[in-house]
């Protein structure tokens, strides 16, 4: 019928955070460019990217979680947000796959020109690495176990277990806060300092893109267990949660392989700190 | 079921929206879309003007090889910053002209066109959609391509490499030319530029699939699709999968020139060959990804002018996913002469050729559809058969310099500029004018003039093969891209090229009078008017569309046709 909707899917009206966004991310990405050549008012405008992007967040997620408590999301636009969350993952694995591609380059093929590299992974300017079964394997740990609370928190909230719902999600939070505070004194005590090598450059740039995603992934959490003290979600929908959930496995399996890659393997043979 | 703009009374339901022709303020409408076809239009709008940018400095570019010796680089050109003072000045100017014209040309003209126009535009109106799955999504994928710009703009204005201001690295910002060899902030706005038009892409990208996979309407299965539909599909995945890719790339550029990491720094161990990997990886399908929809719309066109469907349809849609899928393992073919081993360059040699097949399944299957056709020769089946020639000619010259031994002496000769300047802004820029002037009556609601269309088409065809083919014969003869000078031996061909420049300019004129005549003087268009071979959802629908279409969704029928009620 004309001018009637018959269709299920989620038409918008006209938004203005595209647009901030955008321009904030400009604004960040310039304010970056100040910063690293050390030009004028580099932390103002930094500043002000960083305050619009969390802004442009904030908005935008809230008003999806508006949307999908006054009925919105109907269950095609839930399938909808389960691609986008799906493909979402898939571009970020390819990021990694960049960082994981540099570090076998590195380690399968070490440098013999280089005096600091010298033929030899890890390079013969570092003089110690981590040991991998020490700090690293309890992150590992704490990671996997975090996997099972999430996993807790899902199967309680799918039988209207709320209770449930709040305890598993209090506990993926807490580890993964253990788990960045672990990763920090990590970095502080770290017997070898950033960049000026292969090894240090890689190693702390994939571990460090990791750590921001666990960040981004506990953030996600929070919103969840916020949501669920104010009654959001129910066994039948739930898409916020189980995508907080998708993500926080998609930062674990690539702590796995960081682990198994780059501090058991990516280390082997060097003196241990 | 045609859904019409005319004769709806107003109405509100509960969603909060109204009928279907109401439009927003001009503000909310243009600068906070959450519309398929208006976000369409401002990506259409801003490749336009990213093209004539990066057309008019390829203006200053062949102005200047016209003869041998340095005559532009060196006159004052105050965007730049770049006076005349120095030798050196004049060589950086003319690296920041030729990055500011690859980079303009891929990520902000044929990208945003390609995709973010004609495929916002026409992907949910093909496959029966009121819009896009994320509709304001789909708007930070426009605005983050916009500041992207802006960021490249940014770069001009401020030091770059020694000698002046600007991002002189090439398109292709390799490592330690990009790290070491340019150490001003230019650089970096140019990474960070390609940051954010790379994000806007990437979300783009799972706008598209997600819409396409979801939102078809009941009864189109996968196999009915439009080819059309199917090129943005294989092209989106190959944005999602390759572009975080890039990504990562030039962030390590990033924290090599700024914060002390030895990436690509081979005094740290680091390797620029390892950017070079990392930078193909995604080079390549981005090749893909700009001709792709190129195919899908040609697919179209063919099958409307010949008044049959398209030859081998599956055959057609499976070559697109086969070119996507092999386009990620061939990479290195741009590498040839970095000192690859034999046996590597045997692999990529053989895995290149292998693209050949399922492209010439396609330049086939065109020529199969108009085989015993009722063709007729309107502007854009004119410009899809200035296409099936010129990408023709473009793939030959890719076979030969597919072969590692060939390339080595061809590696970087004004050889490889013609093939891809025949693939792409021969191929491509031509399937966007075919695009163009099948849809555009469609989108505006006003008929182009055909004889201006065809004049179009001859006076640019002319021009881009008299510019682009003699650098077949300078690139045969050794003349290196990539140098603003050259001596006398060269100096016939590329004063033929120059020529063949103008005559190319006088066609965008064409263009822009076509457009303009249409929009003032334009007769109306029919919802269909190009008659029975169009047969497409978007032809059911008025010239231009109404706001929100297909409120009641399409039914599609066993043979792919919508049902009339």
């Amino acid at each position: 019928m004309a001018g009637t909707v018959n269709h299920d899917y989620h038409i918008l009206p006209p938004d203005i955070w595209p647009l901030v966004g955008s321009l904030s991310a400009l604004t960040f990405t310039s304010g970056m460019v100040l910063y690293m050549h050390e030009m004028a008012n580099a932390w103002l405008v930094l500043g002000l990217g960083i305050a619009g992007l969390i802004a442009t967040f904030f908005s935008w997620f809230s008003n999806i979680v508006k949307e999908a408590q006054t009925g919105h999301h109907t269950p095609v636009v839930q399938l909808h947000m389960r691609y986008g969350m799906i493909l979402f993952i898939a571009s970020e694995v390819m990021f990694f796959v960049g960082w994981f591609w540099s570090w076998f380059d590195f380690a399968l093929f070490p440098s013999t020109i280089s005096e600091v590299v010298g033929g030899q992974f890890p390079p013969k300017g570092i003089e110690a690495v981590m040991d991998p079964f020490s700090l690293p394997l309890l992150n590992t740990l704490i990671l996997l176990c975090s996997g099972t609370t999430v996993t807790w928190a899902h199967h309680a909230l799918i039988h209207g277990d709320r209770d449930g719902l709040k305890k598993g999600l209090w506990l993926t939070i807490i580890l993964g806060v253990i788990f960045t505070c672990i990763q920090a004194y990590e970095y502080a005590h770290a017997p070898f300092g950033f960049g000026g090598n292969t090894y240090s450059s890689a190693f702390y740039m994939a571990t460090g893109f990791h750590g921001f995603h666990v960040l981004v992934g506990t953030i996600f959490l929070i919103v969840c267990l916020v949501r669920a003290y104010k009654g959001h979600f129910t066994p039948k929908q739930h898409f916020g949660f189980e995508a907080a959930a998708w993500y926080w496995h998609f930062v674990d399996v690539v702590w796995l392989f960081l682990f198994v890659v780059v501090y058991i393997w990516g280390g082997w043979g060097a003196p241990i700190h | 079921m045609a859904t019409t703009a005319e004769g709806f009374d107003a109405h509100t339901e509960d969603h909060g929206h109204h009928d279907a022709d109401h439009k927003p303020g001009f503000f909310a409408r243009w600068f906070m879309s959450t519309n398929h076809k208006d976000i369409g239009t401002l990506y259409l709008i801003f490749s336009i003007v990213a093209g004539i940018i990066g057309g008019a400095i390829s203006g200053i570019m062949r102005a200047e090889l016209a003869e041998p010796g340095i005559q532009i680089l060196n006159s004052s050109i105050p965007f730049v910053g770049v006076g005349a003072e120095s030798m050196d000045a004049a060589l950086h100017h003319w690296n920041v002209l030729i990055t500011a014209h690859g980079l303009i040309m891929v990520f902000f003209m044929v990208m945003p066109a390609m995709i973010g126009g004609f495929g916002n535009w026409f992907v949910p109106l093909m496959i029966g959609a009121p819009d896009m799955a994320f509709p304001r999504m789909n708007n930070i994928s426009f605005w983050l391509t916009v500041v992207g710009f802006i960021s490249l703009l940014f770069s001009m204005f401020v030091p770059g490499g020694p000698g002046g201001n600007g991002a002189g690295v090439g398109w292709t910002v390799y490592a330690p030319l990009s790290t070491s060899g340019s150490v001003g902030p230019a650089v970096d706005f140019a990474i960070f530029s390609l940051h954010l038009a790379g994000a806007g892409s990437i979300l783009g990208a799972t706008n598209f699939i997600t819409t396409i996979f979801n939102m078809r309407a009941p009864g189109m299965t996968l196999h009915k699709m439009p080819l059309f539909v199917w090129s943005v599909l294989v092209t989106a995945f190959l944005l999602l999968l390759a572009l975080p890719v890039l990504a990562a790339a030039i962030t390590m550029l990033i924290t090599d020139r700024n914060f002390g990491t030895t990436f690509y720094d081979a005094a740290g161990g680091g390797d620029p060959v390892l950017y070079q990997h990392l930078f193909w990886f995604f080079g390549h399908p981005e090749v893909y990804i700009m001709i792709l929809p190129g195919f899908g719309m040609i697919s179209q066109i063919v099958s409307t002018f010949s008044k049959k469907p398209v030859f081998g349809y599956l055959g057609m849609a499976y070559a697109m996913v086969a070119i996507g899928v092999v386009g990620f393992i061939v990479w290195a073919h741009h590498m040839y002469t970095t000192g690859l081993d034999v046996n590597t360059k045997m692999y990529f040699t053989a895995a290149t050729m292998v693209i050949a097949v399922p492209t010439g399944v396609k330049i086939f299957s065109w020529i199969a559809t108009m085989w015993g056709g009722s063709m007729e020769f309107k502007s854009p089946m004119v410009w899809a058969l200035g296409f099936i020639f010129l990408f023709t000619v473009g793939g030959v010259t890719g076979v030969v310099l597919a072969n590692g031994g060939v390339d080595d002496n061809l590696h970087d000769t004004y050889y490889v500029v013609a093939h891809f300047h025949y693939v792409l802004s021969l191929g491509a820029v031509t399937a966007m004018f075919a695009g163009f002037y099948y849809w555009f009556p469609k989108m505006s609601g006003k008929m182009h003039s055909e004889f201006l269309a065809h004049l179009h088409f001859w006076v640019f065809f002319v021009g881009v093969n008299v510019i682009f083919f003699p650098m077949h014969f300078l690139g045969l003869q050794g003349m290196p891209r990539r140098y603003p000078d050259y001596t006398a031996a060269y100096a016939y061909w590329n004063e033929i090229a120059t020529l063949g420049y103008k005559i190319m300019a006088v066609s965008i004129v064409i263009f822009f009078i076509n457009i303009i005549y249409a929009l003032v003087a334009g007769k109306k268009a029919a919802p269909n008017y190009w008659g029975e071979g169009a047969t497409t959802l978007e032809w059911t629908l008025s010239s231009p569309p109404p706001f929100h279409q297909f409120e009641t969704l399409p039914v599609i029928d066993e043979k792919g046709q919508p049902v009339t009620a």
